[in-house]
């Protein structure tokens, strides 16, 4: 799923403060921690309390998609007349279909949208996984990806910063103020991928000269 | 690689006549000044036994000036031969070809290809990270400018071939062991001439890895790197991955602590003295030993005492 984080209420007031009626859309389609209709009225009720203590009061309308991302059915759900402006509780991508197909007014984004990733249990810890680098290399690197889960997506790891197992990068991890409430190592992933080929016989694969990554065929903007 | 390997350097002629290398290590700073690096270089030239000194690349990705620009500079004021050290790090691959090309256009003959510490460990933790190739594609990519005249992706070089030798990086402290050696065959792979490695103080573990290495046939040189102080001596222990030292080598830097200044200094010049003499004189009895890389930076004046201990 799409993990996205709550940006803070000072920056989404920052955007929102010229207006006075503003719709806050949720999103329930893959992005996690959940953004659907019971997130956009604590939104809603938020930017109502805040903007009114500053004397700017904004009302605020909740409502939720099934996904912001598709574009088909979303004028069906979505009105945005009697609005000025639109806060979408979606992913990156849901903020731009919202702005292609309500061109009249504009969509601030309430989150900033992290990775694409995996969770240990629903609400818990997520982690990145992939990076949907379309060429995929996982069956040669025993199920784990280096060009996500290596700091400097190496392809013949691991670097001399590998220490015990751990890389030696630091990563820190936020609460929603942007202050950091712990430090982590990450697992190195290319000793994890040479423990899981070692596991399953396939030292092979480690010992593989691998060439260079081909970057021309994930360079942004991308379509199918 | 079962092509003939050519010499171009001093440094890997004495190697195939089968002499023992030294080689010193150099670090230029944020600055444009490179005098004192310069002095550095004078006093392992005038050891008269160090043939090649490295020239480092925004270790611990610190900035500092180009290293291709220090090591022109340093070769061209001393003589002595630079061994330039290049990352994949903040370069792409075409900055690669480029600046191997402005190496050998500037008559460096010896690159040191590493992958570079992650740019969140530096002075810029906020730069775009950039590591396009890693070390080992970085040894086949000066391989086969060298060798084929052409880079990895079949873009030919006009003119001559650029003649460089190409080193790689090891770290005979990494555990596991095993996973090290398969990194290693794999640069072997790319077409390394030789290896030099991070710092060992235990001659156990430098044994250890030359034994482990010999069937990949490339020459090593073992890295030392004698401290100056109990404080550096402890930060290879604590900071430096894959690096240990020893408990008796911790315990004699612990007792210089507590003498006074002067005798302090004479004491542990003599302690690295013995201690890496006798060091080298078993590393040498090593196959895949081809000599050792001393990296006593900013602190030249044992580099001398150890070489004539090891060579008299």
């Amino acid at each position: 799923m799409i993990i996205t984080k709550e940006k803070p209420l000072e920056e989404i007031l920052s955007f929102l403060e010229p207006y006075r009626k503003v719709l806050v859309v949720g999103c329930d389609g893959c992005v996690q921690p959940p953004r659907g209709l019971r997130e956009a009225e604590t939104y809603a009720s938020l930017i109502e309390m805040a903007s009114k203590a500053r004397g700017k009061p904004i009302e605020c309308k909740a409502i939720t998609v099934s996904r912001q991302c598709c574009e088909e059915g979303l004028p069906n759900w979505v009105k945005p007349d009697g609005f000025e402006a639109m806060l979408s509780m979606a992913c990156g991508i849901g903020v731009q279909v919202m702005n292609m197909i309500f061109p009249e007014i504009p969509t601030y984004p309430a989150q900033n949208t992290v990775f694409m990733g995996a969770e240990e249990k629903r609400e818990g810890r997520m982690y990145e996984l992939c990076r949907a680098c379309g060429d995929c290399i996982l069956g040669e690197t025993g199920g784990i990806c280096p060009r996500t889960r290596c700091a400097k997506g190496l392809m013949n790891g691991p670097c001399g910063g590998c220490v015990g197992g751990k890389c030696e990068v630091t990563v820190e991890i936020k609460n929603w103020k942007g202050e950091v409430i712990e430090e982590v190592q990450n697992d190195c992933a290319w000793y994890l991928i040479f423990e899981r080929l070692r596991t399953l016989g396939r030292i092979d694969l480690f010992r593989k000269l691998r060439d260079p990554t081909d970057h021309s065929i994930w360079v942004p903007p991308r379509r199918i | 690689m079962a092509e003939e390997k050519k010499a171009f350097s001093e440094l890997m002629k004495k190697i195939q006549a089968g002499e023992f290398v030294y080689t010193g290590e150099l670090e230029p700073h944020r600055s444009i000044d490179l005098s004192e690096v310069i002095s550095w270089a004078n006093t392992l030239k005038e050891t008269g036994r160090i043939t090649a000194a490295n020239v480092t690349d925004n270790p611990k990705s610190d900035s500092a000036i180009s290293s291709l620009a220090a090591s022109y500079i340093i070769q061209r004021e001393t003589g002595l031969e630079m061994i330039y050290q290049l990352r994949t790090a903040d370069r792409n691959r075409l900055a690669l070809v480029s600046d191997i090309l402005g190496a050998a256009a500037l008559g460096l003959k010896n690159i040191l290809a590493l992958t570079g510490d992650h740019t969140k460990s530096g002075t810029t933790p906020s730069a775009k990270p950039v590591f396009d190739l890693d070390g080992t594609n970085l040894v086949r990519l000066v391989h086969t400018m060298v060798y084929e005249g052409k880079d990895l992706w079949g873009n030919e070089i006009h003119g001559p071939r650029p003649e460089l030798n190409v080193g790689a990086a090891g770290n005979p402290g990494m555990e596991p062991l095993e996973a090290e050696v398969l990194k290693l065959e794999r640069k072997a792979e790319a077409g390394a001439d030789f290896f030099q490695t991070q710092a060992v103080f235990d001659v156990e573990i430098a044994r250890r890895f030359l034994k482990a290495i010999e069937h990949i046939g490339v020459p090593t040189l073992i890295g030392i790197f004698p401290p100056r102080t109990y404080g550096q001596a402890e930060f290879f222990d604590k900071f430096v991955p894959g690096v240990s030292v020893p408990a008796e080598f911790m315990e004699a830097f612990a007792k210089f602590k507590e003498l006074p200044k002067e005798k302090r200094r004479e004491k542990i010049n003599e302690f690295n003295v013995d201690y890496f003499v006798a060091f080298i004189k078993e590393i040498k009895k090593e196959k895949a030993c081809a000599g050792c890389h001393i990296m006593a930076v900013g602190y030249p004046e044992v580099i001398g005492p150890i070489i004539e201990g090891v060579e008299k």
